[in-house]
């Protein structure tokens, strides 16, 4: 039996803020026929699950909840001519171009010309962060735990320990008094958390929920269910807690597996494709947009600068769209202790117009931010201070200073601690 | 005591190896029921071990295990292909990392020819780094057993539970044997749910088979639990490797091992630690750093992996170095314990070595009218065309082509033909071991709770 194949100007996987915002830029770009595949029921991505507000404010200029931030989003798409279609999944690579994917109709595949990537970013599940202990049930990550609570309505237990303080924990910690489960503390191994001051003050303050700063899990443990969740403090003391539900939260990593199959160069940083300004990735012709490229930002930033990344695949287009030109070589590295740089590749062709991303992996005051090619200083920028799981934003004038042939290197300096 | 509750033979355990005995039964003329106090099949040691099908290439010469892992691969090599169990032939090759490794090796050969497999052999170091390139610098030397192959644990025992549930066998699961006596002319056992009759016993209780053993008035051997511990890696890292990549074995284990599993990943392990306690499958922060060292040396690239799962599974170690199974004619008692590491390989040979001593023993064996129907399985292998990538089931039955699990690619159709099976899951786990649905990279993060949903709807 033969699979069907439909030809395509751009295909668009994953239908989450970024995938949508970069099929609007790839149509209002002039591109004919631009479809966007996602692999759930709906589009939307993951707003499309959080029921709580805060969505919206750097680009749709409004604050919302994330249901009507993704149905803002669907709207526009399909107002410009983008088509969509759902539970569609791409499991692979038929061709270089050409994708393979499964959907109600069956098994189809789909040339086109340009591809963008906008899968996403998922949490690390506790396997993944290596905590030892049994496998109860009772184990969510914020992901499982909002669709768990919103979308299916199940109940999920009666005390709970947060892992993370970064801004996904919050959500998770309002997810959980909305289920009716006692947040008994968030659990950071980082000296304060990393979210805005506010949520803080909420949850420590209002809801009277502790931070346990530098502190780890040291295990999790029950025989059907979670009874007891091991925590290693400051001074190396381990101290058992009961709880019957830990919620891990944030640590996000790029489900990458598509770009991986398609021979993407990975940034050792982010771990997602590594991508010049406008998402240019290593195989010309292949974009990649959103928490994919950098785990993970709020919803509006990887919209805004998916919307950037859909004019460049419509610029490549327009161009001629030729996949034997090379792609970007040359890398913008970071130093310890910084994390990782978006974008993390140098595409001499284009100049930025966004925002180099950069993120540290841990609290750094005043820091001295440096950026060199080689023994040449192209810039450095002071800022007032650095938080891990969150982005800094440098300016990216430097960009038309750089030679190709040479990487680029982000440092901070005075080192941590100084 | 009513007719309801009297057999003809009772199987204690239904993990792959009272599973396995179940089957064998059901091609008689005789009531079997198989009773295990989990809520599933193969829920014990059964379901948590390396997945490897032996050739037996280092067990002990001349040992029942020897002759039973032999034969074991033989026939399960034979029935996966039938039943449709995921089963890939990769090879070993089996690594020696130093100089007094690397003069061990003749003798594994050796060891090797004298159980009765004569593939095994010596390869050069070019030859070894041709067939691995991702593997560590150093290695010393190596021999290559080219027909260790991996398989599906968790469709191995439901296979054999499936078909012997078809030709009539009894399955009660939830159900704890929790005292044993006799009269004169049958086994009386009571369980957590009423009390049973029965001419004949077999004891598969795995961990449990010494205490059921003292209770069937016998003490030939002691479990002293070994505990191992493995992590599963990303399937992203199969590229890594092409073979099963194993230690120069020791006398006390078979040693850390990099294997790559049906289901398209990589797993590291097992460690061997003796615990106290027979329900201690907990992971260690020492077990999995241990592990990552050996890692570092065997297979460098993997551990820039991420992992997808840990777990522990516990070996049914005794003080002796072969199974105890033994055949009590005159009580008609089949003790069949200690089945330790090679147990999945040879449920199969002992099924059928047990069953033929019973037959020595007295136990009835004329033929049932029918032979049972081999099952077929749903099909997990990575390697083979699974529901989503079938043009022709989903044409039949749409439900095929909605995933649901992204990451192991499960569809709605095989989630619900789990909940029917005639050896049904009856819960996450069980959903999990039947279809790999939540198994993946994301554990849940996108599809736990609508696999959850699916469940808890029927
Ligand atoms: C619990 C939680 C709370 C959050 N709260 C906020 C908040 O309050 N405010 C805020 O601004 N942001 C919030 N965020 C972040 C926000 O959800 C993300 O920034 C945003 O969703 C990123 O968009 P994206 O398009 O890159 O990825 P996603 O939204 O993850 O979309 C990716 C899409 O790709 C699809 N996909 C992936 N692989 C395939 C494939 N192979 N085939 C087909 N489709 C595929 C997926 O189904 C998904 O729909 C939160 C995130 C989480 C997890
Ligand atoms: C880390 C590890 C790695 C391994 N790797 C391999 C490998 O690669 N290849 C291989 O061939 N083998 C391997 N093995 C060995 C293999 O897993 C075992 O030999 C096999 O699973 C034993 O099966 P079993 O049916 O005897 O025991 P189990 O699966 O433990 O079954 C015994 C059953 O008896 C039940 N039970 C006990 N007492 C009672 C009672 N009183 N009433 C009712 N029910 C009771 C239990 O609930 C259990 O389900 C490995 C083992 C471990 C631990």
């Amino acid at each position: 039996m033969s699979r069907s194949l439909v030809t395509v100007d751009a295909l668009v996987v994953g239908a989450g803020p970024a995938g949508l915002a970069a099929a609007t830029a790839l149509k209002l770009g002039g591109t004919g026929t631009v479809l966007v595949v996602d692999r759930e029921e709906e589009a939307g991505g993951i707003p499309r699950l959080c029921e709580h507000t805060g969505f919206g404010l750097r680009d749709l200029r409004r604050v919302l909840s994330g249901p009507e931030y993704a149905r803002r989003w669907v709207e526009r798409a399909v107002a410009c001519g983008v088509e969509i279609r759902t539970r569609t999944m791409v499991t692979g690579w038929a061709a270089p171009g050409r994708a393979e994917m499964t959907g109600p109709s069956g098994v189809l595949e789909i040339d086109a010309r340009t591809i963008v990537l906008a899968t996403g970013a998922r949490e690390r599940p506790r396997a993944a962060r290596l905590v030892p202990g049994t496998r109860p049930s009772g184990i969510f990550t914020t992901g499982q735990l909002q669709q768990w609570v919103h979308r299916e309505h199940l109940p999920v237990g009666r005390r709970a320990v947060v892992v993370g303080a970064e801004h996904v924990s919050y959500s998770a910690v309002m997810t959980l008094r909305h289920a009716g489960v006692h947040p008994v503390a968030l659990v950071t191994d980082l000296p304060r958390p990393q979210s805005y001051r506010l949520f803080d003050l909420l949850v420590r303050v209002g809801l009277r929920v502790p931070v346990w700063t530098r502190t780890s899990v040291a295990g999790v443990y029950g025989r059907d269910r979670v009874d007891e969740v091991l925590v290693r403090g400051p001074d190396g003391d381990e101290r058992s807690v009961a709880v019957d539900t830990v919620v891990f939260t944030g640590d996000f990593i790029p489900d990458n597996e598509l770009a991986r199959l398609a021979g993407l160069s990975i940034d050792p940083g982010t771990r997602g494709p590594a991508c010049a300004a406008g998402g240019a990735t290593t195989a010309p012709g292949i974009f990649a947009a959103g928490n994919l490229v950098h785990p993970a930002e709020t919803a509006d930033v990887a919209a805004r600068r998916a919307l950037s990344v859909g004019r460049a695949a419509a610029t490549w287009l327009r161009q001629g769209g030729d996949r034997t030109m090379p792609g970007a070589t040359e890398r913008v590295r970071v130093a310890d202790p910084l994390h990782w740089v978006v974008p993390n590749m140098v595409d001499p062709a284009r100049a930025g117009d966004e925002s180099v991303l950069i993120r540290s992996r841990v609290f750094l005051d005043h820091p001295h931010v440096v950026v060199t090619q080689g023994h040449r200083l192209l810039a450095s920028y002071r800022l007032r201070h650095m938080i891990p799981n969150r982005s800094h934003h440098i300016p990216s004038d430097w960009w038309g200073r750089l030679r190709p042939g040479q990487d680029v290197l982000i440092s901070v300096s005075p080192r941590p601690g100084g | 005591m009513t007719d309801d509750h009297t057999y003809d033979v009772v199987i204690i355990g239904a993990g792959v190896v009272g599973t396995a005995i179940g089957r064998q039964l059901a091609r008689y003329r005789l009531r079997t029921v198989m009773l295990d106090r989990c809520t599933d099949v193969g829920m014990g040691t059964s379901k948590a071990n390396t997945a490897i099908l032996h050739t037996g290439f280092d067990t002990r010469p001349g040992s029942l295990e020897s002759a039973l892992v032999r034969r074991g691969h033989e026939l399960l090599t034979a029935y996966a292909g039938r039943a449709g169990i995921a089963l890939e032939k990769t090879g070993a090759v089996l690594v020696a990392w130093d100089a007094e490794q690397a003069v061990r090796l003749d003798d594994v050969v050796t060891k090797s020819k004298a159980n009765g497999y004569l593939r095994a052999h010596r390869i050069t170091l070019e030859e070894l780094y041709r067939r691995e390139p991702a593997l560590g610098g150093g290695a010393m030397g190596a021999v290559v057993i080219p027909d260790e192959s991996i398989i599906c644990p968790w469709s191995t025992s439901i296979a054999y539970a499936t078909e012997a549930v078809g030709a009539g066998v009894e399955l009660r699961l939830g159900v704890e044997v929790t005292a044993v006596t006799r009269d004169a002319d049958a086994w009386l056992l009571r369980t957590t749910s009423g009390s049973l009759r029965s001419d004949w016993v077999v004891n598969a209780a795995g961990l449990g088979s010494d205490l059921l053993n003292h209770q069937f008035g016998h003490d030939e051997f002691t479990v002293a639990p070994r505990r191992g511990q493995l992590i599963v890696f990303d399937k992203m890292a199969r590229p890594l490797l092409s073979s099963i990549l194993l230690p120069v074995p020791t006398e006390r284990t078979k040693g850390v091992l990099v294997a790559p599993t049906v289901y398209g990943n990589v797993l590291l392990g097992p460690t061997a630690e003796d615990v106290p306690d027979r329900q201690d499958t907990a992971t260690t922060a020492v077990g999995i750093h241990g592990l990552f060292d050996a890692a570092r040396r065997i297979l460098p690239d993997l551990i820039n992996e991420e992992v997808t799962a840990t777990y522990a599974g516990l070996r049914a170690a005794t003080e002796h170095p072969d199974y105890q199974i033994t055949t009590h004619d005159r009580e008609h008692y089949a003790c069949v314990g200690g089945i330790r590491s090679t147990g999945l390989t040879a449920s199969l040979a002992i099924a059928e070595h047990v069953v033929d001593g019973m037959g020595a023993g007295g136990l009835s064996l004329a033929e049932a009218d029918h032979e049972p129907a081999v099952p077929h399985m749903p099909q997990l292998a990575e390697r083979a065309t699974r529901a989503f990538e079938d043009t022709r089931m989903i044409e039949d039955d749409p439900a095929y082509g909605h995933i649901i699990c992204f990451c192991e690619r499960v569809t709605e159709g095989e989630v619900r033909d789990a909940l029917r099976a005639p050896v049904p899951a009856v819960d996450l786990g069980g959903v999990r071991r039947r279809t790999r649905a939540t198994n993946g990279r994301c554990q849940g993060f996108f599809c736990g709770a609508a696999v959850a949903a699916q469940f808890a709807s029927g």
